[in-house]
């Protein structure tokens, strides 16, 4: 009961902690002024941006949920590199967020489901451009994806808070649609979470990978109550320690700005994530639902890469153009494996599709192996 | 890996590096397998050996054939049979591009990148992934082929605008008797031998030749060999293989290049020359041996399968290794060689063709029946399957050693000819430029 007595303060935290630091770039690093207010109607087939025109600076963008799926929204610049998003915006429910858009192309777009490539609008934006030195490209980097994290740690938060109550409550259908939905928030981040190394082996770890005399805890172990057995009536204090260790994490992983260097690194560890992890099959063993992670990890692997986009763009745009083909190969290959709002299970792919899925990560990596080395150059 | 390679030229006998690669050009040792008929071919053992190169030492990379065809066979083998996986005709030619000038440094004991091992930025992957640092060339081949689906593939598509290209011979072999072949470890789009004297200098080859594909191609399937199954030059012994016989006595060697003309390299008037001449076709048959059995089988059964003397290797009914066999020899009434050994149906007067071979030993563990999975990676180099391999297996289809073998992996590739000089890379004949 406490536990949700909190959960409402932490939240708007979070989403305070996003508007700040969104508000505080604005001023600080672009000087630019906030403008007006673009409303967006989503639902489940449409994504309605009321102007799709606008001056340079800030706009808060109000976004309305009237379909009858969790939607998210992001407004993305070139590459898809995140200029501002909002997850895990509830049927009925309206977010807003400001995002600081100098003059230059857009996409507006809303993820209803949360996944795929979503309805896009273009946004055009005229005005004065901004060039940023480096210097100032490379600090940009890490404060955008501090937003990113902020964004995905607050969805994290609410998506195990219910998959926690699923599981309390007994609700294994509602427990077992929510599992891999609250992962894919986590896969985005897995390198900050993994910072943290005591708190991740307790939230993520997997059976038999404990030290001796620790506890198998965390997702997989709940994960292996409702796929395994089917029964969690024991799981009740798994869950609460769950949704502890998440709450915790999340504070921290706020509070992180990853270096430019870190940043690149990330990237391409969460690529390894994939192929370490999910293309084997071994990170949901019992529920098979890889595909979510493998979706998260990629998603949070092009977030850290797009941080680093106007940078790279000016230093090796050869390399981004390599990168971007090999993201979108992938996300293509990935997308074959699309079910309903969600993916394929794990073990309805055959070898070959395996094959690919791997042969698309391997190169991917590579590609992406090189950022550190152009970011180091700086 | 450089500094290492420069102190290997500095061989006991003194010879300079530069002397040493012309010993190896001219040295053009190989083996000749069961076929071709005596005139031609004739048997080299009593030709006296130039002191030949040392197993660390390098190969030339360029020449009019490929390295690691008529080589002399080293120790040790890594093969792997790549799928492409990318439509971009460009895509796969930079990356041949590529590994050509990894290929061209590695084989000189150098290491895979301009940079190396561990002179490169501190924050990008090295150019070369390191376990060869202090190993010297130690005699490393990597040889090219290209398979039938690179022109065509299994669905008819042509990819890369090369159908028109494939040259005859080039097509998938057919299915023998008894084959028991694994399509997923059959095939290919690409090939690449690697032969070294030590294994870990062919193992760095082929990891880094396969780093440098990604996005263009991923190993379809591989196979290590540990030891050579063909004397490829008159000064070598013969080697045994896992049956623990001698093998391939009676294979030709191939000082002779009237032989080799004949029976192993693409002529100029041949389907598919003007990409291709000064090339060969490559067979790899991964051939099991069921240990077991045959370590439970008497002497007496194991040489009347293949048809020599365990011990000397001498043709059944003679009495020395290079003894003629003799197929009218009768021994007990019967003929001495049985008909249906392995001696008596590959043996070039009997099957009427000939192959190069430069198979391997392996043994890739155990089977979880607690069985060795061990054999012959069997490589064999001709002219044309279609008169080399093909006629040869076919006409071992009675070969009493069948019933202790299983043939597990097959493909055939086009290894074009050798490279002309520091500009020329894989591929060029056939993809242009």
């Amino acid at each position: 009961m406490s536990l949700r007595d909190r959960r409402p303060a932490l939240l708007v935290a979070v989403v305070l902690a996003a508007l700040t630091t969104a508000a505080c770039a604005s001023k600080d690093a672009r000087g630019t002024e906030a403008a007006g207010t673009v409303t967006v109607a989503a639902t489940d087939d449409a994504c309605d941006v009321g102007t799709t025109e606008l001056p340079a600076g800030t706009h808060r963008f109000d976004v309305t949920n009237s379909g009858s799926k969790v939607t998210e929204f992001y407004v993305y610049g070139e590459g898809d590199r995140v200029i501002a998003e909002v997850e895990n915006i509830a049927p009925g429910l309206s977010r807003e967020l400001l995002a600081e858009l100098p003059a230059g192309e857009y996409e507006a777009v809303c993820k209803p489901g949360m996944v795929g490539d979503g309805m896009r609008r273009t946004l055009t934006v005229t005005g004065a451009a901004i060039h940023l030195s480096d210097d100032e490209s490379l600090a940009q980097a890490g404060t955008d994806y501090q937003r990113y994290v902020q964004s995905q740690t607050g969805a994290l938060l609410e998506q195990t808070t219910a998959f926690v109550a699923a599981v309390k409550a007994g609700d294994i259908p509602g427990a077992k649609a929510l599992y891999p939905v609250a992962r894919t928030y986590w896969e985005r981040i897995e390198p900050v979470a993994e910072s943290f190394g005591d708190l991740d082996p307790i939230i993520d770890g997997r059976e038999g990978d404990q030290e001796p005399g620790q506890d198998f805890t965390g997702f997989h172990r709940i994960e292996k109550a409702l796929w395994e057995t089917g029964d969690v009536s024991d799981m009740g204090p798994y869950a609460d320690q769950l949704l502890t260790n998440v709450e915790e994490i999340v504070a921290r992983s706020n509070e992180v700005t990853l270096e430019p260097l870190q940043l690149a690194n990330g990237a391409k560890g969460l690529l390894d994530e994939i192929a370490t992890g999910k293309i084997t099959g071994e990170e949901d063993r019992y529920s098979h639902t890889d595909l979510w992670d493998f979706a998260g990890n990629l998603d949070g692997s092009k977030a850290a890469v797009q941080a680093l986009r106007p940078y790279l763009e000016a230093n090796d745009p050869d390399l981004v153009a390599e990168i971007d083909a090999r993201f979108a190969a992938t996300e293509a290959e990935l997308g074959t494996h699309r079910s309903g709002d969600g993916w394929a299970l794990y073990d309805q792919l055959d070898p070959a599709q395996l094959r690919a899925l791997s042969d698309s990560i391997t190169a991917l990596t590579a590609s992406v192996s090189k950022v550190a080395a152009v970011v180091a150059g700086r | 890996m450089s500094e290492q390679q420069e102190q290997g030229a500095q061989r006991p006998a003194g010879l300079s590096r530069r002397r040493l690669f012309g010993l190896v050009s001219a040295g053009t040792a190989g083996v000749l397998a069961a076929g071709a008929t005596g005139g031609i071919i004739g048997h080299a053992a009593a030709q006296p050996e130039a002191s030949g190169p040392g197993p660390d030492d390098a190969v030339p990379f360029t020449g009019r054939h490929q390295a690691g065809i008529v080589t002399p066979a080293q120790d040790r083998l890594h093969f792997v049979a790549f799928d492409v996986t990318t439509d971009r005709r460009e895509d796969l030619v930079e990356m041949l591009r590529a590994w050509t000038g990894a290929a061209r440094r590695m084989t000189a004991g150098r290491d895979a990148g301009p940079v190396g091992a561990v002179d490169g930025e501190q924050y990008a992957p090295p150019d070369d992934t390191g376990e060869a640092i202090g190993l010297p060339a130690s005699g490393l081949t990597l040889t090219i082929g290209f398979g039938p689906t690179l022109f065509t593939t299994a669905g008819g598509t042509d990819r890369f605008g090369l159908a028109g290209r494939r040259p005859g011979p080039l097509v998938e072999l057919p299915s023998f008797p008894g084959d028991q072949i694994d399509p997923a470890r059959s095939g290919g789009d690409l090939c690449i031998q690697a032969c070294a004297n030590d294994p870990q200098v062919a193992v760095h080859a082929v990891r880094n030749l396969v780093r440098l594909g990604a996005g263009v191609l991923s190993i379809r399937w591989s196979q290590l060999g540990f030891g050579r199954t063909s004397s490829t030059s008159t000064g070598q012994a013969t080697p045994r293989n896992l049956f623990g016989f001698k093998d391939g006595t009676n294979n030709l060697k191939a000082e002779n290049d009237q032989a080799l003309d004949r029976f192993v390299w693409v002529g100029d008037g041949d389907d598919g020359a003007d990409w291709l001449a000064g090339g060969s076709y490559l067979v790899t048959r991964r051939i099991r041996m069921l240990i077991e059995p045959w370590d439970t089988s008497t002497l007496d059964e194991q040489e009347q399968t293949i048809g020599r003397t365990k011990g000397a290797g001498a043709p059944l009914g003679q009495r020395t290794e290079f003894d003629p066999v003799d197929f009218a020899k009768q021994a007990d009434g019967e003929p001495a060689v049985p008909p249906t050994s392995h001696v008596f149906l590959a043996n070039p007067t009997n099957a009427g063709t000939a192959i190069l071979r430069r198979g391997y030993s392996f043994v890739d563990g155990s089977d979880g029946l607690g069985r060795l999975d061990a054999g012959l990676f069997f490589i064999a180099y001709q002219r044309d399957p279609a008169s080399g391999f093909v006629p040869l297996q076919r006409n071992l289809r009675r070969d009493a050693m069948n019933e202790y073998i299983r043939h597990t992996s097959s493909a055939v590739f086009a290894c074009p000819p050798g490279l002309r000089g520091d500009d020329d890379w894989w591929g060029r004949t056939l993809f242009g430029g």
